[in-house]
């Protein structure tokens, strides 16, 4: 009666053989290359435009995309697990210091550009804002459209979630007027969507909200603010030749970060993703192109 | 022949019995990784600023209060809608609807069950919020009340399918003889049928809370995620953030070894508090009316 310990064991045994056998990699080389980029939700759908038309152009090289927020892509090129990371914020850092403790040099690339469109429903009758303006009414001192010479209706804040590279842009270049020492903060009622569709969604049927995202998603049954720095300067409209001659304000570099230099397949495709025929997707999504 | 027979009998029995432990393996295992993840909170963050009211992590503020009554109300809401209207659904399906109707309605409740809980946020983000909106004349729909009422429709199949098993296993002879003293129908289930099913009845709405509070992916895209503080009764149609959304929102972003992260290891402490509360105090009511029944039966 005391054989059926070895039994089990032996069970045991072959199972765990069979799992290690099919976790080891296979002897056969693959006859396709792949690289895997992961991050900000902004780029992702301007990664994914790039990454077809090159698999198109080059069959032998698989390209994944996946979304997720910057820090989300940052983590995983610093875990390994992926080989290039979008972001639409510089690396922090504190990142740069986790990945050196994992012997990873971040190196950062500006692929392309991006404005900050400020979005409020097509009912709202505000189509002009200064950046004072936007930073109260997220900072909570402004309640009331009618304070910004709208209906009297309550302000709905939109924003994206704190992991967002979009959120923390906004945060320092809006709210904080790009004022290092001011520390203004969100008010504490403002709504956190975890997507720029949440955003956009609740924007289209609510004319009490007011939002922000990317030029690139934002669709034409919205309305787009038009913004000035101060009082007595114009009021600019986001495009893509605003965001060039700088008259625009919102706007920022969008990036991709790899692993050190890169080399072979990887930097063919960062090559490629600055040439000129690349960088004309860039303008069909509705960013700029960096040149 | 026999000797094969009790070789197979052994080996069932401590499959089975591996797989019983192993339940309390893991369930040991998990509470011990949220410990060791998330303890170190208490030396990195003061108390009082861990109880405070405003949370925005980027900037180190970690006041947890507001996601845990965001947590709460939002689970009080869908436990007062999914309670009342899942029991009754169980005693119609059980008492009262003719045979075809019942063996149609139950397969559906289950099927319910099995919907995915991203799809039911889709429907509260285009359909729920913005009639509530209108209708309530509210500046939002993204409240706390939209999230209570999609999370009450995923509790109520958990509720209807379990308690209508324990109705549904409570002798015939109860009602039988509750017919025989002249009782009405209406008399039987709300004074013999539903008490006799209580543990059952019990069960179904405890798991049901389980669900609620658990459940990440609606309350994440329908409440507004608005860390506010949750204390008055204005709050149920403000936006609120709960602890499961935070957590799933934001553990993307840290820095693994991070303040952050391990504060957000803190509240899935909270949150497994809190469930393992709501289990003692409904397993605590079962054993005393077992208890009781067994004084009165002896």
């Amino acid at each position: 009666m005391n054989q059926p310990r070895p039994f089990i064991f032996y069970c045991l045994l072959s199972v765990f053989c069979f799992l290690f056998s099919a976790c080891s990699p296979s002897s056969e080389p693959s006859p396709t290359s792949y690289i895997e980029n992961k991050g900000s939700d902004t780029i992702v759908n301007l990664a994914l435009a790039w990454a077809e038309k090159y698999q198109i152009e080059h069959p032998d090289i698989r390209i994944s995309v996946t979304g997720g927020g910057s820090g989300t892509g940052i983590t995983a090129l610093i875990g390994g697990s992926a080989d290039l990371a979008s972001a639409s914020r510089k690396i922090k850092q504190e990142e740069i210091a986790e990945a050196q403790k994992n012997g990873i040099e971040p190196v950062e690339h500006v692929i392309a550009r991006d404005a900050i469109a400020v979005i409020v429903n097509l009912e709202n009758p505000v189509s002009e804002l200064t950046l004072q303006q936007i930073s109260d009414i997220y900072s909570g001192k402004i309640q009331n459209w009618s304070e910004v010479g709208g209906e009297d209706r309550p302000i709905v804040r939109l924003s994206r979630e704190t992991n967002s590279g979009t959120h923390i842009y906004f945060l320092e270049t809006v709210l904080r007027l790009g004022e290092k020492e001011n520390k203004t903060l969100f008010s504490m009622d403002t709504l956190l969507l975890p997507s720029s569709e949440g955003i956009v969604a609740e924007v289209r049927q609510n004319p009490n909200a007011i939002g922000y995202d990317g030029l690139g998603y934002v669709p034409h049954d919205v309305k787009k603010i038009a913004i000035a720095t101060s009082a007595h300067e114009a009021y600019v409209l986001p495009s893509a030749a605003t965001v060039n001659d700088k008259s625009y304000p919102i706007a920022r570099d969008l990036y991709m970060y790899t692993a050190g230099e890169p080399t072979g397949i990887l930097k063919d495709y960062l090559d490629w993703i600055l040439s000129p025929e690349a960088q004309e997707i860039v303008l069909q999504l509705g960013f700029v192109p960096i040149k | 022949m026999e000797k094969s027979l009790n070789w197979r009998e052994t080996i069932i029995t401590r499959l089975i019995r591996v797989s019983g432990y192993s339940a309390i393996l893991f369930v040991a295992a998990i509470f011990f990784f949220l410990l060791k993840e998330g303890l170190p909170t208490l030396a990195e963050v003061k108390l009082r600023d861990l109880l405070a009211v405003r949370w925005y992590p980027i900037e180190n503020y970690f006041g947890i209060l507001p996601l845990i009554t965001g947590s709460l109300i939002i689970t009080v809401g869908a436990m007062l809608i999914a309670f009342p209207l899942g029991i009754a659904t169980a005693v119609f399906i059980s008492e009262i609807a003719p045979r075809w109707v019942r063996e149609i309605l139950k397969p559906l409740v289950e099927l319910l069950a099995g919907l995915p809980s991203v799809v039911l946020g889709f429907l509260g983000i285009l359909v729920l919020s913005p009639n509530l909106r209108l209708i309530l004349d509210l500046p939002t729909g993204l409240t706390a009340l939209t999230g209570s009422i999609l999370l009450g429709g995923i509790a109520v199949p958990t509720i209807v399918s379990i308690a209508e098993d324990a109705l549904d296993s409570v002798p015939r002879s109860y009602r039988e003889g509750a017919w025989a003293l002249g009782a009405t129908q209406w008399q039987t289930i709300w004074r013999v049928t539903l008490p006799a099913a209580k543990s059952g009845v019990l069960t179904a709405v405890m798991l049901g809370i389980g669900r609620a509070i658990g459940e990440t992916m609606t309350v994440m895209m329908v409440t507004g995620n608005a860390p506010v503080l949750a204390i008055k009764i204005s709050s149920i149609v403000s936006p609120v953030r709960t602890m499961t959304a935070t957590i799933a929102a934001e553990m993307g972003e840290v820095a693994s070894g991070s303040v952050h992260y391990h504060v957000l290891f803190f509240i899935g402490i909270v949150l497994f508090l809190i469930s393992l509360a709501v289990n003692i105090a409904a397993s605590s009511v079962v054993f005393r009316a077992k208890k009781r029944a067994e004084r009165i039966l002896s």
